[in-house]
C-alpha cells in the first residue's frame, strides 16, 4: 500500500532533482556557447531566465541579465525557489520526509549534494570554477538516479519517481526549444549562417541531445529535424514524445488512472500530430504555450486522483512553475 | 620532530569517579586493552583524521536531532556530537544487567496492566492510593482495556548510571515514547567505517538485530494475527527532535512513516490509511506521540498530530497501539521508587538491578530529610524528561536550592530526590587529548511475544567538563557501546 503523502514528495522529489540537473547543464552550455560566439553576440544569459520560467521575478530584482546576475539567481538566490539550492534544498526536504522508503545510500548523496552545494556555490560566478562545479552537480543526480534505479524496488513508488522525472523533463524540453527556437526560427529561411550551426548544436546539448541525434538524425543539423526529433522522437530520454510515452507506461501500473491518462493522451496527440515544418513556419509558440497547459493538466490530474485523499493541505514541497507567460518578461 | 603521541594515558586520572576504560592505578580494564592499546599506537595526525572521518561519516549520512527553538533559517537539523573512544563492557557483566532489566520491564508491565484492571497492589498496601490519586499519566480511558497479551510497555529506554562504587543503578524508566535507539545503531556504523582493524581484533556482540526484533515484536501484536499485518510508525512530524529516529525506524523496519493525517478511523472502528488506490487498514501503531496528542476526541481537542477515533478502535481491540496508552502511568519518577516492592510483589524475586535510593518528598520524614540536605542532593520533578526542571544542587547556588525548596513545599508529590551520584567516567578526545567524561547508559528492552534487550545501549556523554547532564538538548553527546566477549584475560 502506498500512501498518498509519500507518492506526493516522491513524486516531487524527482520533479526537483530533475530540475537542479536540468539548470545545471543549461548554465553549462550556454557557458560554452557564449565563449564561441563573437565577442559582441546580443546572446548573453537573458534567454536562460526565460527558460527557467522564472523571468518575471528575475526582473524584479535585476535591471541588467548579466552573467553575475542571473547565475546567482539560477544557483543562490533564495528568492527563486526554482534555484539550484533552494530545488535541492525542496528535494531534500521531500526525502528527508519519506526516508523511510528511499534506499540510505540516495540519503546520502542528496545530503552529501546539498552539503556540496551550499559550501561550493561560489564557483560558479567564477570561469576557473563553474565547469567543475556544475559538472559534480550533474554527476551527482546521475548518481541519484542510478541509485535509485538498482536499489529500489521497481513498484508503485517508483512510478511515482518517473512520472515526476519525466513531466519535468517533458517541461523542461519544450522550454528550450521555446526560447532557443524563437531566437533562431526568423533565420532558417536564409542562407545559413556560421553561428546558426552552433546555436541549434547547442539546442541540442541543452538537453545533452547531441550524440544521439546524430546518430539517428541522418541529416546536418537543422531546425526542422531537431524540433522533430525533440518533440516526437520515441527513444531519446528527454523528447518530449518519449517522456510521455514514459508517463502512460506508469500511469499503467497504477490504480484509478483514467483521468489522468485523458489528460495525457491529449498531450501525446498534440505532440505526434504536430507538423513540425509548419510550427517552424511560424507558430511555434502559440504550440508550446498550449502544450505546457496541458502539461499542467496532467499534473494536476495526478495531484487530484493520487495525492488528494486526505483532509489536509498537501505536505510535499512542491513548485509549478510559470507557464505560458514566458515572453512577457522579454520585453521587460 | 618525532610523531608526538596524541594520547597520553599518564595524565588521564578520572577523579572521584569509576572510569569504564582506565581503573585508579591507570591500568586498562578487562576488555578494554586493546582499545587503549591502539589508540595510544595513534599520533595526533591519525587521531584528527579519524575523528574526521566519523564527523564526515555523520554528516553524509545525515544522522542528526532536531533542535527545538532555532531561527527560521531552516538549519534545524543538528549532527548529534560523536566521541570515537567507545564504552567497554565486559559480556558477562552485561548477561546480569540484562537479566535485571527483562525482570524489570516484567513487572512494569504487570503493574499497569494491575493498575488499569483490579489495582491489587494497591489494595494489598504495597503501593500507596495517593500516588495513582496524583499521577499525571493515569489515564482513565484505559482503565479496563486488554491489550494482546495484557503487555503495555512494548518498548522501554531504561537509563542505568555507575556510581564511583562501581555498582550499576537504574535511574530511570521510560515507558512513553523512549527515543535514541537509532543513534545506538547509527554509532556502530560509523564505528564500523572509521576503525574497521577494531572489529578485526574484538568480539562485539552485534546491535543491528534490534530492527527486526523491533518488527516482531509489533507484528506480534496485531490483532488480525493469521494476515500479514500492517504496521506504521505514527510521528508528530519533521519538527519533533526524534523525527530522524522515527524516519530511521521505520526505513529500517520496512514499514510506513505516517502523520496523523495519513489515518483515519472508518465507521466500522477500524483505523485505516489514506493510499494511493484508496483506504487501507492498519494493524499496529507504533507511536512516538504523547498520549495527551493520540485522539483529539478524548484527549487534547486541540491536537492536529492525532487521529480521531483512535481510542475507540484501540479499545474494540481493532488496532494495537505500542507504547499503549496510558502505559506512561509507571514512568513516574515517583513511581520510580517502588519498583523493587513490585518487583518482590508481582514475580516474588529480588530485584538483579538495584534502584538508585530515592526520597519521596510526599513523605514527610523524607521530605525533611531532602530539605536538610539540598546542597548534596539531585531533585527530579515526576514527571519531566530531558533533563527539565532538575536541580544538581551541589553544581548550584543557595539561591537555586532556596526556590527549590519552595517549590518543594508547595507541591511535594511532583518531586523526588536523590543522592547526586558520581556518575561513571570514559575517556574522551577533547580537543587533542583525552579527558574523562561522565556517561550514563540507555538500554532498551522489547516486550512482545518474547521479550530482548539490545545488546549494550546508547552511551551518553556529557561533553562539558564535569557536566554531569547528558541530554542531547543539553550539551550531551554520545558514544558507541561495546559489549565484548573477554575470554579471561582482556
Amino acid at each position: 500500500m502506498l500512501l498518498s503523502s509519500v507518492a506526493e514528495r516522491v513524486y516531487w522529489f524527482a520533479r526537483y532533482v530533475e530540475r537542479v540537473e536540468n539548470t545545471a547543464r543549461m548554465i553549462l552550455v550556454n557557458n560554452n556557447l557564449l565563449l564561441d560566439m563573437p565577442r559582441n553576440s546580443t546572446l548573453g544569459w537573458a534567454p536562460i531566465v526565460l527558460i527557467t520560467g522564472q523571468a518575471k521575478l528575475f526582473y524584479e530584482h535585476h535591471e541588467e541579465a548579466s552573467e553575475r546576475n542571473v547565475l546567482k539567481f539560477l544557483v543562490m538566490d533564495s528568492r527563486n525557489t526554482s534555484c539550484m539550492l533552494s530545488s535541492l534544498a525542496s528535494a531534500r526536504e521531500n526525502l528527508r520526509t519519506s526516508r523511510a522508503i528511499f534506499p540510505r545510500a540516495v540519503w546520502e548523496t542528496l545530503n552529501d549534494l546539498y552539503a556540496y552545494t551550499k559550501e561550493n556555490k561560489a564557483a560558479v560566478l567564477t570561469r576557473r570554477g563553474r565547469y567543475a562545479f556544475l559538472q559534480h552537480v550533474i554527476d551527482s543526480c546521475h548518481l541519484i538516479s542510478g541509485k535509485l534505479s538498482v536499489s529500489m524496488s521497481h513498484d508503485q513508488i517508483y512510478e511515482f519517481l518517473r512520472m515526476g522525472r519525466n513531466i519535468e523533463r517533458a517541461d523542461m524540453t519544450s522550454r528550450v526549444i521555446d526560447v532557443r527556437a524563437d531566437n533562431l526560427l526568423p533565420k532558417l529561411s536564409e542562407d545559413i549562417k556560421p553561428f546558426d550551426d552552433i546555436q541549434w548544436k547547442s539546442v541540442l546539448d541543452s538537453l545533452a541531445a547531441y550524440q544521439m541525434y546524430r546518430r539517428y538524425v541522418h541529416v546536418r543539423v537543422r531546425g526542422a529535424e531537431v524540433l522533430r526529433y525533440l518533440l516526437q522522437d520515441s527513444c531519446f530520454p528527454r523528447a518530449i514524445g518519449h517522456c510521455l510515452d514514459q508517463f502512460e507506461h506508469c500511469l499503467q501500473n497504477l490504480p484509478v488512472n483514467e483521468l489522468p491518462l485523458r489528460a495525457l493522451g491529449a498531450a501525446q496527440r498534440m505532440v505526434q500530430e504536430a507538423d513540425v515544418k509548419k510550427l517552424v513556419g511560424g507558430n511555434l509558440n502559440n504550440y508550446i504555450n498550449d502544450l505546457q497547459l496541458l502539461f499542467i493538466e496532467i499534473n494536476s490530474q495526478v495531484t487530484s486522483v493520487y495525492f488528494e485523499g486526505r483532509d489536509e493541505l498537501p505536505s510535499a514541497v512542491s513548485g509549478m512553475r510559470d507557464a505560458g507567460n514566458m515572453r512577457l518578461a522579454a520585453s521587460a | 620532530m618525532n610523531n608526538a603521541m596524541a594520547i597520553s594515558w599518564k595524565n588521564y586520572a578520572s577523579v572521584d569517579s569509576f572510569d569504564e576504560l582506565i581503573t585508579a592505578g591507570g591500568r586498562a580494564r578487562p576488555g578494554a586493552g586493546k582499545v587503549v592499546q591502539y589508540l595510544r599506537s595513534l599520533n595526533d595526525d591519525e587521531l584528527r583524521e579519524r575523528r574526521d572521518a566519523a564527523e564526515l561519516a555523520m554528516r553524509v549520512m545525515g544522522i542528526t536531532f532536531t533542535v527545538y527553538n532555532e531561527g527560521d533559517s531552516g538549519g534545524i537539523d543538528r549532527v548529534w556530537p560523536f566521541d570515537i573512544i567507545p564504552r567497554i563492557i565486559p559480556s558477562r557483566e552485561w548477561e546480569q544487567i540484562d537479566a535485571g532489566l527483562q525482570q524489570r520491564v516484567r513487572a512494569l508491565n504487570m503493574f499497569i496492566a494491575d493498575l488499569y484492571d483490579q489495582q491489587r497492589i494497591i489494595k494489598d498496601g504495597v503501593f500507596p492510593k495517593e500516588v495513582l490519586k496524583q499521577s499525571v499519566n493515569f489515564r482513565k480511558q484505559c482503565v479496563g482495556v486488554k491489550p494482546v497479551m495484557d503487555i503495555w510497555a512494548h518498548i522501554c529506554g531504561s537509563d542505568l548510571v555507575r556510581n564511583s562504587d562501581g555498582v550499576m543503578y537504574v535511574l530511570e524508566d521510560n515507558l512513553r515514547v523512549p527515543s535514541g535507539v537509532s543513534y545506538m545503531l547509527e554509532n556502530r556504523l560509523v564505528m564500523k567505517r572509521v576503525f574497521p582493524e577494531l572489529f578485526e581484533d574484538y568480539s562485539i556482540l552485534p546491535v543491528d538485530g534490534y530492527s527486526t526484533r523491533l518488527f516482531d515484536t509489533l507484528a506480534s501484536l496485531s490483532p488480525r494475527p493469521a494476515d500479514f499485518p500492517t504496521i506504521v510508525v505514527l510521528t508528530p512530524g519533521i519538527y519533533n527532535s526524534a523525527y530522524f529516529e522515527h524516519s530511521y525506524l521505520a526505513q529500517q523496519m520496512g514499514v510506513e512513516l505516517v502523520t496523523g493525517s495519513d489515518l483515519m478511523v472508518d465507521a466500522d472502528d477500524c483505523v485505516y490509511m489514506r493510499t494511493i488506490s484508496g483506504l487501507g487498514r492498519v494493524d499496529v501503531i507504533y507511536r512516538r506521540v504523547d498520549d495527551m496528542f493520540l485522539d483529539p476526541e478524548e484527549f487534547n481537542p486541540e491536537s492536529m498530530l492525532g487521529v480521531s477515533g483512535l481510542m475507540r478502535a484501540w479499545r474494540k481491540g481493532n488496532v494495537a497501539i505500542a507504547n499503549a496508552p496510558g502505559a506512561g502511568v509507571a514512568d513516574d519518577k515517583v513511581v520510580y521508587a517502588y519498583v523493587p516492592q513490585m518487583i518482590r510483589y508481582y514475580l516474588d524475586q529480588d530485584p538483579i538491578l538495584p534502584n538508585v535510593p530515592t526520597y519521596l518528598c510526599m513523605d514527610e520524614k523524607q521530605r525533611k530529610h531532602v530539605l536538610a540536605n539540598l546542597d548534596s542532593m539531585v531533585v527530579k520533578p515526576a514527571n519531566e524528561s530531558g533533563g527539565y526542571g532538575m536541580m544538581v544542587g551541589p553544581a548550584v547556588s543557595k539561591r537555586v536550592h532556596r526556590e527549590f525548596a519552595e517549590l518543594i513545599r508547595k507541591n511535594p508529590r511532583n518531586y523526588i530526590a536523590q543522592p547526586t551520584l558520581s556518575l561513571s567516567t570514559v575517556p574522551t578526545l577533547c580537543d587533542d587529548d583525552v579527558e574523562p567524561r561522565h556517561v550514563d547508559l540507555r538500554p532498551f528492552i522489547l516486550s512482545g511475544d518474547s521479550s530482548h534487550v539490545t545488546r549494550g545501549g546508547l552511551t551518553r556523554v556529557a561533553l562539558k567538563k564535569g557536566s554531569l547532564v547528558v541530554n542531547s538538548s543539553q550539551g550531551g553527546g554520545s558514544k558507541d557501546t561495546w559489549i565484548v566477549e573477554t575470554s579471561g584475560k582482556s
